[in-house]
């Protein structure tokens, strides 16, 4: 009897002992060779973001000509004024625009500035004169009786970042300044909607952010055709060439990307970098047959036919292999000798005078008829040379389309200076700036949080240093944007909205976070049970068996008390 | 002439009637591999025949009534990857340009057919895209025509000196086929030479490879450090260059990498023409990887451009070779065509090549007695492969001539019945036993086996015979030479003779 007691006290011992070292040694080792690696991420920061409260700022100088002002009224000037303007987007994004308004007199050199014959020339002296910053503007007031405006004309926004404001003639001279303010102040800002931001570009370029009602549906084209902001993109330029036997065509792509092309991207540098390439593709066929009209005696393609040819030409262009940036494509169809001429339609059936579509986040097709080129007589192969000025323009136009240059549509009595050789006015780069530093930082601000909404919703993925790294990189580059936009410095502000995309797209779609993103609970304890099951279950028995042994011990001595 | 007169005459009909009650149980065991005559050349006979190739021109000259027609064209030298440095020895080419400036890209392409001696036809396809351009200068090269823009993006990427890579399906038989152009293991085959501005080669090699996996479509991007090797003495570059430094090579293999149609779509599209027109049209997959052999593979490197090599052209060299196993036992003659081979006639070259060529190899058979071709061509050309002169006739199809009137071509290669003719009837298991027949064409003190390979199958019990231990018994071969001489074939019994010498 006293044996069989002591061997029990050893087996309860011995279970014991054995289901502590499991507590305290084996969960404790378990638990921290299986734990993932999850780096420190700046967590409140990102939520910070999540509530975006974006400041834009202009500045803006007025400059009042003689003439247009009382010498009482000068010594009033120079003054400045500030003017907020708040907008709630949704819940979570509010908007600001600050306009800082600096009044002065026109210096002798502007005066004499102004005293040109005509405004583009007084628009290049004045630019001469001044080299105002990124973002801001400066707007000359000029008399009514000033002669370098049209009749009809009240405001005159010239190439670089200056415009003439002619001043009304109900406002006459003699009025309090308060008053002649009061009176100029919905004119500029009118000039700041063409000239900086407005509204409805800053809106647009949230719509990463923020689902926006659908508007009318000219502005959802609008928006959809131009290509998502992106640090770098790759242009295509690609001749097809369908009829090799009968065409031998030739290109000087080099040298018409040289000369049309080149300047306005160079002007861009700021916004994105741009390659360029070009190819030649033989026997690339367009995806539709197009339908012979007898009476113009020509293949025409109407506008539903459209979107089915790009689909098979995309087979032969071939994806970039050196870059991940998106591509713009250009192709130039030269159809072959069969099927020539060929016209594209629109949906009035009439002849587009371009001949040439563009695709929205694609790139244009521009159809070039050779047959006028050469005689029935002909021998083929005939020898063409491609007019590149006439190409070129058409893509320069669809290229400002798809980068999301835009001239705004200008309100009457506006009078806009036609484009310069760069194909690009100063404040139309100053425009897509805005817009592409508020796209920036709506898209970056996006992807972060959805990355830490995506970290904190599954303990599985394994954190790396590398990527808390980048996200904290992208979270401080957000922060400087934000400041930057604050405070007016446009081109910082993009600068640094570039970077805080790059890093947060990088931390995004880094590879090490997938390692462990399937692994659901169940496959875990397939793999644990084998391992514990036939571990635990003897000691849990031993377990219950030594608290039950131990409950009628109790229940015994209770007895035997009563 | 009088050897080939001789062997001509030694004709012999081997007539294995094999008895082989053994059941076969292999019954569906082609004769085409193992039951296939082999016939051992002298070694003095082959020489004979060089000979006799070598002096031929005058002699051919003499016979042909058209002398202006049989033009004799020194042919780019086959070998030339063979890390010989010596410039491009290439044959002027006849296109004039005229009107336009003469563009800096060149194509050409042709096609090499050669009877292999086991009847299988060897094709080999090459595309060489030559580019003066220079991808290793700072300057964007960016500006693509005839040149894959793809490739070229690789090529200024990653800095590449030299790419050469091969998709082979199948396993190239030297034993019986020769030699190839250029050799190439089954698998995928991966071999680069970078430029020494890199720095982190390992990692740019990585990238490439990815890159490179995408284009072609195949499983590239499982290269990986485990099987990435840096020769150092072998994979020298095959291009100008004098940096032999092998920190900048990397080889790797991947020899389970299954070649289908996914990885030819990409590689003709590389092509200029894509497989729309020319030599590509033939390229059809459904046929090309019906065969035993298939390899195709792509080849980048920097080529000298005229003879002081100043200038530097970079060459893609596209080929794709294919042998293709035409031999159909029972019918008694051989022969194929463009057709039968490919499912495609030709039609036109590739407009935008400046040369493009179908060569057939005739080395073998100079006079055309073993096999005939057709259309017959004028054209004679010679170029040394690989140490070895070699015959070709030559079909110029930039020339509206080569087409004839029918407007498309469809080589014929027709085998005189004097090659062999084999037939071959197998058995059914207790029902009718093996029957092979060859008629072989022995040439003069050569030594001929052949070698059947048989499986043994398991008897009933009932079937086995009284005395086992025998084994089973096979027929005798017979072997019947067709002797063109009247002694054989004496029918006339009327004459005096004596009776042992008329059957």
């Amino acid at each position: 009897m006293a044996t069989t007691e002591v061997e029990r006290r050893r087996g309860q011992l011995a279970a014991l002992s054995i289901a502590v070292v499991v507590i305290v040694v084996g969960v404790p080792l378990w638990w921290k060779t299986t734990e993932t690696y999850r780096a420190w991420l700046p967590v409140s920061q990102i939520n910070e973001l999540s509530n975006l409260q974006l400041q834009l700022s202009a500045d803006v100088e007025v400059v009042f000509a003689r003439g247009t002002v009382t010498p009482e009224q000068q010594k009033k000037v120079p003054l400045t004024r500030t003017q907020d303007e708040e907008h709630s987007v949704d819940e979570d994004t509010a908007l600001r625009y600050r306009y800082e308004t600096r009044y002065r007199t026109a210096t002798i050199m502007e005066e004499d500035a102004l005293d040109q014959p005509t405004a583009a020339e007084a628009d290049l002296s004045l630019h001469t004169l001044s080299e105002c910053p990124c973002g801001s503007l400066v707007v000359y007031v000029i008399p009514e009786s000033s002669s370098l405006l049209p009749q009809d004309v009240d405001v005159y926004i010239g190439q670089r970042r200056t415009a003439l404001l002619r001043i009304g003639g109900q406002i006459r001279v003699g009025k309090t300044l308060d008053l002649l303010l009061a009176h100029l102040e919905p004119r500029i800002k009118q000039v700041l909607q063409v000239m900086s931001f407005s509204h409805t570009d800053i809106t647009a370029a949230l719509s990463d952010r923020v689902r926006l009602s659908p508007g009318n549906k000219e502005s959802i084209a609008d928006s959809m055709r131009t290509f998502k902001s992106s640090p770098g993109y790759e242009i295509t330029f690609s001749l097809l060439n369908p009829d090799p036997k009968s065409h031998r065509l030739h290109w000087d792509i080099e040298g018409a990307v040289q000369t049309y092309i080149q300047p306005l991207l160079t002007k861009l540098a700021s916004v994105a970098n741009f390659s360029i390439d070009s190819q030649t593709l033989y026997y690339a066929m367009l995806g539709v047959n197009p339908r012979f009209d007898s009476s113009l005696g020509a293949y025409t393609l109407s506008p539903d036919s459209l979107a089915h040819m790009i689909n098979p030409v995309e087979a032969r262009l071939g994806s970039n292999a050196a870059s991940s940036n998106p591509v713009l494509n250009f192709l130039l169809y030269v159809p072959d000798a069969q099927h020539s001429p060929l016209h594209i339609h629109d949906s009035k059936k009439q002849e587009v005078p371009t001949n040439a579509f563009h695709s929205p986040r694609w790139g244009g097709i521009m159809v070039y008829n050779v047959d006028g080129f050469y005689g029935p007589e002909a021998v083929f192969p005939v020898d063409l040379n491609i007019n590149m000025a006439k190409v070129m323009g058409v893509f320069l136009a669809q290229l400002r389309l798809l980068l999301g240059v835009q001239s705004p549509n200008a309100p009457s009595g506006f009078l806009v200076a036609p484009c310069s050789r760069t194909g690009l006015a100063d404040w139309e780069l100053d425009r897509l700036m805005w817009s592409r530093s508020v796209e920036n930082v709506a898209t970056a601000t996006t992807t972060i949080t959805s990355l830490a909404q995506l970290l904190d919703q599954i303990g599985n993925i394994v954190i790396n240093d590398n990527i808390a790294e980048q996200v904290s990189s992208a979270v401080t580059s957000l922060q400087l944007a934000v400041a930057e936009l604050e405070a007016g410095n446009l081109r910082f502000a993009l600068q640094y909205s570039k970077e805080a995309i790059l890093a947060s797209e990088r931390a995004f779609f880094d590879p090490s976070l997938l390692h462990l993103l399937y692994f659901p609970d169940d496959q875990k304890f397939a793999i644990y049970i084998p391992l514990f099951l036939p571990m635990c279950v003897p000691i849990l028995l031993s377990l219950l068996k030594i608290v039950s042994d131990a409950r009628q011990k109790r229940r015994e001595k209770q007895a035997k008390k009563d | 002439m009088a050897a080939h007169r001789c062997s001509r005459s030694a004709l012999l009909l081997v007539l294995c009637s094999l008895c082989l009650f053994s059941i076969a149980e292999s019954q569906e065991t082609t004769p085409a591999g193992d039951h296939r005559a082999t016939g051992v050349d002298n070694p003095q006979s082959v020489t004979g025949s060089t000979e006799q190739m070598a002096e031929q021109p005058t002699v051919v000259e003499e016979e042909e009534e058209e002398e202006e027609d049989r033009r004799w064209e020194a042919t780019r030298d086959e070998v030339e990857t063979e890390n010989t440095s010596a410039p491009d020895t290439s044959a002027p080419t006849f296109e004039v340009h005229s009107s336009v400036p003469k563009p800096k890209d060149d194509f050409q392409e042709e096609l090499v057919i050669r009877p292999l001696h086991s009847g299988d036809i060897y094709a080999s396809f090459q595309f060489r895209t030559l580019w003066e351009t220079d991808f290793t200068t700072g300057n964007k090269v960016s500006h693509y025509r005839l040149f894959p823009k793809s490739l070229g993006q690789v090529i200024s990427k990653f800095s590449v000196r030299e790419l050469h890579i091969s998709f082979t399906q199948g396993y190239w038989r030297t034993m019986q086929w020769g030699q190839p152009f250029l050799p190439s293991p089954p698998g995928a085959e991966l071999w680069v030479w970078f430029q020494d501005s890199v720095t982190d080669v390992d990692e740019t090699w990585k990238e490439l490879t990815n890159v490179l996996s995408g284009i072609f479509c195949a499983s590239l991007n499982f290269i990986d450090s485990t099987n990435t090797v840096q020769p150092s003495a072998s994979f020298k570059p095959l291009g100008i260059g004098n940096v032999t430094d092998h920190r900048f090579l990397r080889y790797a293999t991947l020899p389970r990498e299954i070649v289908c149609t996914e990885n030819l779509t990409p590689w003709k599209k590389l092509l200029p023409c894509g497989s729309k027109a020319g030599l590509a049209v033939l390229l059809k997959s459904e046929k090309l990887f019906h065969s035993s052999f298939h390899s195709q593979a792509v080849h980048i490197r920097p080529v000298c451009k005229d003879w002081q090599c100043k200038t530097k052209s970079w060459e893609l060299r596209q080929t794709l070779n294919v042998v293709f196993d035409l031999h159909t036992p029972g019918q008694g003659k051989q022969e194929w065509s463009l057709f039968k081979m490919f499912s495609r006639t030709l039609t036109e070259a590739c407009p935008l090549a400046s040369s493009s060529k179908i060569y057939v190899d005739i080395t073998d058979d100079p006079q055309g007695e073993q096999f005939e071709v057709s259309p017959a061509t004028h054209l004679l050309s010679q170029a040394m492969v690989l140490g070895d002169r070699r015959t070709f006739s030559l079909y110029d199809l930039t020339q509206q001539i080569t087409f004839g009137t029918v407007r498309s071509l469809n080589l014929h290669i027709r085998w005189k019945s004097s090659e062999g003719y084999i037939h071959y009837q197998p058995s059914k298991d207790r029902v009718r036993p093996h029957l092979l027949e060859m008629l072989v064409q022995l040439p003069p003190n050569s030594v001929t086996e052949v070698t059947v390979q048989f499986e043994r199958a398991l008897l009933k019990w009932t079937e086995y015979t009284p005395d086992p231990n025998h084994g089973f018994y096979v027929g005798s071969s017979v072997i019947s030479s067709l002797v063109p001489s009247i002694v054989a074939m004496d029918t006339n019994s009327t004459r005096e003779q004596p009776l042992f010498s008329s059957l």
